[in-house]
């Protein structure tokens, strides 16, 4: 409702609407891919994967291999598709170790996650400045250290916006952006019907049903949490490539909460969740975001008034969809 | 004689939701008489508990019929305060203490004795006087010496053993100033023989004292060892009264057994098992099931029969499946078939040809917010990759065949649903039990465990659910093994009965033995009997 009123609000005020429109457009194709990465971890049984942020610095590890190793042709999507497919394996085996965390705290997942990403952030800020990372266009210009923020204008930034992208009335289409998103959500869907996928499904909606079906337990909830770190590797490079800069060191830290929050508002609760959630969850807090910011800016055109509007109207989004959780902390 | 009693309930009738569990019970103790209150599982006791402690889920499903007379005056009890406001007291089976709080703290929990002090003075807040330690230990005191504990009143409750904690529950009790009236409910059910002994002694002493004692028990040779009166329940009916002197443990059983209902002559149709080949077998079962604990059980099942598990609550019948399903751990020996099978390996069982309706329909038995048609196969789907379609290297569920299926389930055992894809939290116990019986069904099993299958079920759909396993139990020759609390059921369609009592096979019986002899397996007493008639 609110998102509606913001919108009739833009229009009214004579904004460029074509921009803004193609703005939100954009956000929602770029940052769906992160919120696709709840899917498998709701769905399992271990609630909002809290610890996003692992999943993310996989795919950012992913990336700056790529970079680094010059894997950038144009026949790899100038570095996309190395970069998902090295950041793989990392997620997996990240996936796999904090899943079997996970194991040990069944009931406490949701407040054990958001920690447990905290220490790997905080963790990694050592490690991006030790790793022995050579590429010019990666480091500080002292030699030693990767920068907090690297342009992607030389390989792979806007690979996927621009792929087959078009213009309807000056509305900029994104079309491989969004054609990799819904590419994304189909695989997930037609994972949870496969057998696998409802073996998963039951975990997470009754554990002693699962059991008395002789479904493995533990191993369907590491799979899950597998599964949504590789997503949120993904997520992470689509993001970064939409946006055009990676960004390092702390910045993957308070990823969690946006996707968390937008599948929330699409409809998800922490043990249910299907993929309409993510698509409409993710339309609609990026669109508020969107949409939000230029109508206060021209309402409130004093100071710095519209980055105030922006976190409170962000965090407001996450905290509402928190207090729908129920039972969290 | 114009004693006044201290406790009278006349004619209680109770019935949820046209569901009659109470059919005019009349209940009477007087003042230092310790009563006794006997009865099967789904007697009527607790029920009949619950009305007199005024407990909300009487009145919140339409309140009963009859009268309560406290000390001779009639009451009308709204909530568990009031009547302990007027002096009854109830020693329950599970205890509410605190762990951390010493004995006396626990004793005196709400009921504090405190001094004034300088702020409550000048506040005028009764809550911020400070406890009265010394006299709260004196009163903590006096109560366990009234019941011969020598244990010390600061002790914390937590390093107690189970005992000792029935005891501070006790204690509790009577340092209620105006107790009159204290009910307990299962007390030895936890304690070793000894603690029980004291126990006895203590009731005893109470008694003496003017309070009367109501005692809800399942140990007949307690019961004759320590109450004065018997009131013995079955189905809801008061069976009978009989004071100590006029019965023994055989009559009591008797009466708290003897059926109204006729068996169907099953024991007329016994199919002569000529061959009897045995399908499953086990030896010295252990289940490590919380509060059903199974200690040493040696069964052989015959194929093609229907062979009943029965006994009270809590002495392990409902294990025995749980642990050969894997469901809890367990460790023995069982053969299926001759062959030496796996124990705590679910997957394995359902594959082997076992399937299992369990007791807890709504936590174990169903996905509740998934599908009828969904609940049904998806076991299968796992442990067989049926109802899939393959696609190279991946496969999808194939709706269309489980839909197919579900109808042909739907049709066959009458599940009554709007549509196969409808949520089965929506559907009624009865019709989610048949849903339960589907799903284990679509295995195609050799040997289907049933539990408590009709339980919280409207009388109409019990006999259906009967009838159904009856008639796979005939037409496609599928040994049926059925758990359950009712042996009115159990001795209208099994071949046999297994009676377990203390985690082991009391005996095993035919639906035609007599009443005594299944009251008497029931309540342990059976072998104890036989094996003083030994010496």
């Amino acid at each position: 409702m609110l998102f509606v009123t913001v919108c009739i609000a833009a229009v009214v005020l004579k904004l460029p609407v074509r921009l803004i429109a193609s703005d939100v457009i954009r956000r929602f194709g770029m940052f769906g891919i992160l919120a696709l990465a709840m899917v498998p971890s709701i769905q399992c049984g271990t609630g909002p994967n809290f610890a996003l942020p692992i999943g993310i610095i996989c795919g950012l590890l992913g990336s700056l291999l790529a970079i680094e190793f010059g894997l950038t042709s144009k026949y790899l999507g100038y570095g996309f598709i190395s970069a998902v497919l090295i950041s793989i394996p990392f997620a997996i085996l990240s996936g796999w170790v904090y899943g079997m965390l996970l194991n040990k705290i069944k009931g406490s997942e949701m407040l054990v996650a958001t920690y447990t990403g905290f220490s790997i952030v905080s963790f990694m800020q050592i490690g991006w400045v030790i790793l022995p990372f050579k590429h010019p266009q990666l480091i500080w210009p002292i030699g030693e250290g990767l920068r907090v923020t690297i342009s992607l204008d030389s390989t792979f930034g806007e690979v996927l916006n621009r792929l087959w992208g078009f213009s309807i009335a000056e509305v900029y289409i994104p079309t491989g952006l969004l054609l990799f998103f819904f590419l994304c959500c189909t695989f997930v869907w037609l994972f949870s019907r496969s057998k696998k996928g409802i073996a998963l499904k039951t975990v997470g909606d009754n554990l002693k049903f699962a059991v008395a079906s002789g479904i493995n337990v533990d191993k369907n909830r590491i799979l899950g949490t597998i599964l949504s770190m590789v997503i949120g590797a993904i997520g992470i490079i689509v993001y970064s490539l939409s946006f055009g800069y990676m960004q390092l060191y702390l910045a993957p830290l308070y990823m969690a909460f946006p996707a968390v929050a937008a599948v929330l508002i699409g409809g998800a609760t922490t043990k249910k969740i299907k993929i309409s959630h993510v698509l409409i969850g993710t339309f609609l807090f990026q669109g508020l975001l969107t949409v939000v910011l230029p109508v206060a800016n021209q309402l409130f055109p004093e100071g710095n008034l519209s980055e105030v509007i922006r976190m409170i109207v962000q965090n407001g989004i996450i905290l509402y969809a928190l207090t729908k959780v129920g039972g969290v902390v | 004689m114009a004693t006044e009693y201290a406790l009278q309930m006349k004619n209680i009738e109770k019935d949820y939701y046209g569901n009659k569990v109470l059919k005019g019970v009349d209940l009477a103790v007087k003042p230092g008489e310790i009563h006794a209150l006997i009865g099967e599982n789904g007697a009527g006791k607790s029920t009949l508990m619950n009305v007199l402690f005024g407990m909300p889920v009487i009145h919140s499903t339409g309140g009963f019929t009859g009268e309560v007379y406290i000390g001779g005056k009639k009451v009308d009890i709204k909530s568990p305060n009031e009547i302990i406001k007027m002096g009854v007291g109830m020693v329950h089976q599970e205890f509410m203490l605190i762990p951390n709080f010493t004995i006396t703290e626990n004793i005196k929990l709400n009921r504090e004795i405190t001094k004034d002090n300088f702020v409550s003075r000048l506040s005028k807040n009764k809550e911020l006087k400070t406890l009265d330690t010394g006299s709260m230990n004196n009163d903590a005191r006096k109560s366990l010496d009234k019941l011969g504990l020598g244990i010390e009143e600061w002790v914390t409750v937590a390093g107690l053993p189970v005992g000792h904690m029935q005891f501070v529950e006790i204690a509790r009790e009577i340092d209620k100033t105006n107790i009159k009236l204290l009910v307990f409910d299962e007390p030895t059910g936890v304690l070793t023989e000894s603690e029980a002994d004291i126990l006895i002694a203590a009731i005893k002493r109470l008694a003496s004292t003017g309070i009367a004692i109501l005692f809800i028990t399942h140990r007949l040779d307690e019961v004759l060892q320590v109450a004065d009166n018997i009131t013995i329940l079955r189905n809801g009916e008061l069976a009978a009264t009989r004071k100590k002197e006029d019965t023994n443990v055989m009559e009591l059983a008797e009466i708290m057994v003897g059926r109204k209902i006729d068996i169907a002559d099953k024991s007329e149709q016994t199919e002569d098992h000529g061959d009897k080949v045995v399908i499953l077998e086990t030896k010295n079962l252990h289940v490590d099931m919380p509060g059903e604990r199974v200690k040493g059980v040696d069964l052989e099942i015959i194929e093609g029969e229907i062979f009943g598990i029965g006994g009270l609550t809590g002495q392990g019948k409902v294990g025995i499946a749980n642990g050969i399903m894997g469901l809890c751990s367990s460790s023995g020996e069982v053969f299926l078939k001759g062959e030496k099978f796996e124990l705590n390996n679910t997957n394995g069982a359902l594959n082997k040809g076992l399937a299992f309706v369990s007791e807890d329909r709504r936590g174990v038995g169903l996905l509740l917010d998934s599908s009828v048609e969904l609940n049904i196969v998806v076991t299968t789907m796992q442990v067989r990759g049926k109802y899939l379609k393959r696609i190279g290297f991946f496969n999808q569920i194939d709706s269309k065949e489980i839909r197919e299926h579900a109808a042909k389930m739907i049709k066959e055992l009458d599940i009554r649903c709007m549509e196969s894809q409808q949520l089965t939290r929506q559907l009624s116990g009865g019709n989610q039990q048949k849903v339960c019986v589907a799903r284990a069904l679509t295995l195609g099993p050799e040997v289907l465990f049933v539990s408590e299958p009709t339980r919280g079920i409207d009388v109409g759909a019990k006999k259906l659910i009967l009838d159904l396993l009856v008639k796979l139990n005939k037409e496609l020759g599928m040994t049926i093994v059925m758990t359950s609390s009712e042996l009115v059921e159990l001795r209208s369609i099994c071949n046999r009965i297994a009676m377990i009592y203390g985690g082991k096979v009391e005996g095993i019986l035919k639906p035609s033995d007599s009443d005594r002899n299944f009251g008497l397996m029931m309540t342990g007493e059976y072998r104890k009997m036989h094996s003083k008639e030994a010496i």
